[in-house]
């Protein structure tokens, strides 16, 4: 149920390529242990966000969640709906939900991500 | 290592696919289908709540309510057989042990029910204040599981499987009756800002009224409700939190629950220093805040007025039922003026709240 055309990291986050524009996210399982998402914090458009440092939170009810970027480059997009609607997270964390989309510097960071496979693996993993 | 500790519960909560976590060294449901639709759940119908964390202590003896009396702050004496009170119970600092249910069976019986993680704390408490006391205090946290039923329809759900007359148990009054044939005291209080009740009864039998209880109130609704749900509906209604509102460093006083500090009793444990806090000035109060700027107060985040720690927050969440962030601080009383705007330090950002009226929440009156 993990789109197979994402990447993943280890902090439950995935980033859809297309050219060099980046989409950021949180996936299916981050928001699934998070549970209710009520409060997203956002770069504004026009800001950089560096590879592996925090862009922003997600909070649920419950907890704050940092989220990290994929790879470094410019915000040239901020899904504002997610402000009035954190819920989006839950419902449609690959579609509608999608957070960030970057104008990458460079694309390689994107490498040593994981495929949707792979991740899988790595949440039934880390579940043990 | 000694394990987490589990309800007898336990397993109807894996069974349900709850989320479980540590709480106070007990493995808990924090949530079934979801916080807010649990919190919706227990405010518009019915939810239902493993408590069997909290503890029960018992207090027998000729000198029990003298006892008692020295124990909390509140005044025990106006308690008559079958009724309940609400009360701190305090260090000599006039800081909180705890926050206690105190079920008066007679006078030479009190059955006392305290906080989970405080329990061991308590229990070790009162029986240094024992003394020349004639009574004895006992740990029975072991010989009940606790169910709280809590929401607007929970009298008409449990009714069905009751051979007494629910409407007769009036607020902070209990008795004791069957449920599903099932000795149970029944008590109606609860900790979510709704009508409802709690229910003790004898381990063996709790995964069978966990059940029953659940399937006859399936058509109207009910489920079943984990601490995530519970502490933003006692959050709503201004219910404190032991280790958020209350603690060692903090007066009843100051976290707005002095109407349970009796003052024309006689001696108690914290009296002095309360009464000279009294006289002296409450030096920090309670206060409800409403975010204004984007974000959520978390406990313990800073407060501040122009770049000045003012306190701190002690509760804050998103509110389920006013659809807003929303928060409990404790600051510099001068400070506490309704309508001002103060800042959270969130992540050492300041975000601006304004003060508003604490009790967020009060159900509408049958």
């Amino acid at each position: 149920m993990n789109p197979i055309e994402l990447k993943y990291n280890k902090d439950h986050e995935y980033a859809r390529v297309n050219g060099n524009i980046v989409t950021f996210g949180i996936t299916n399982h981050a928001q699934e242990s998070l549970g209710d998402v009520v409060f997203v914090e956002l770069p504004d458009e026009g800001a950089t966000v560096t590879v592996g440092k925090s862009y922003g939170t997600v909070e649920s009810v419950k907890a704050v969640s940092d989220i990290t970027a994929s790879i470094s480059g410019k915000v040239i997009e901020v899904n504002t709906l997610v402000f009035d609607s954190p819920d989006l997270l839950n419902s449609d964390p690959y579609g509608e939900g999608w957070l960030l989309k970057v104008e990458a510097d460079d694309l390689s960071p994107l490498e040593t991500m994981m495929t949707a496979a792979e991740y899988e693996a790595f949440v039934a993993e880390e579940e043990h | 290592m000694v394990g987490p500790k589990r309800t007898p519960l336990y397993e109807e909560h894996q069974a349900a696919k709850a989320k479980l976590i540590d709480f106070g060294g007990w493995e808990m449901p924090v949530q079934y289908a979801g916080v807010i639709e649990e919190h919706h759940a227990v405010r518009k119908k019915a939810g239902l709540f493993d408590t069997s964390h909290m503890g029960e202590i018992d207090v027998r003896g000729k000198d029990a309510l003298a006892f008692v009396q020295m124990l909390i702050t509140n005044d025990a004496s106006i308690l008559q057989d079958g009724k309940i009170l609400y009360s701190p119970m305090c260090y000599p600092t006039g800081g909180i042990v705890d926050d206690l249910l105190v079920y008066r069976y007679d006078l030479e019986h009190f059955f006392i029910v305290v906080n989970a993680s405080n329990t061991d704390k308590d229990y070790t408490w009162m029986l240094d204040q024992v003394k020349d006391f004639k009574v004895t205090v006992d740990n029975v946290s072991d010989q009940y599981v606790q169910i709280a039923l809590q929401g607007p329809l929970a009298e008409t759900i449990l009714q069905r499987l009751s051979n007494i007359d629910l409407s007769k148990i009036i607020y902070y009054t209990f008795t004791h009756g069957e449920i599903d044939g099932v000795p149970c005291l029944i008590s109606r209080t609860g900790y979510t800002g709704e009508d409802g009740f709690e229910i003790y009864c004898s381990p063996e039998f709790g995964r069978q009224l966990w059940r029953k209880i659940l399937e006859i109130g399936a058509a109207d609704g009910v489920q079943p409700i984990g601490l995530g749900a519970r502490d933003t509906l006692r959050f709503e209604a201004r219910l404190p939190l032991y280790g958020n509102e209350l603690g060692r460093e903090i007066t009843p006083l100051e976290a707005g629950i002095g109407f349970f500090v009796k003052f024309d009793k006689d001696d108690f444990v914290g009296k002095e220093a309360l009464q000279a806090q009294k006289e002296q000035g409450v030096p920090r109060k309670l206060v409800g805040l409403e975010m204004v700027g984007r974000g959520i107060a978390r406990s313990h985040y800073p407060l501040q007025k122009e770049g000045e720690d003012i306190g701190f927050v002690t509760s804050g969440s998103f509110s389920p039922t006013l659809n807003k962030n929303i928060a409990l601080g404790l600051i510099r009383t001068e400070l506490a003026v309704q309508g001002d705007v103060l800042d959270v330090l969130i992540r050492e950002k300041p975000v601006q709240a304004k003060i508003i009226p604490s009790l967020f929440y009060t159900r509408a009156k049958r």
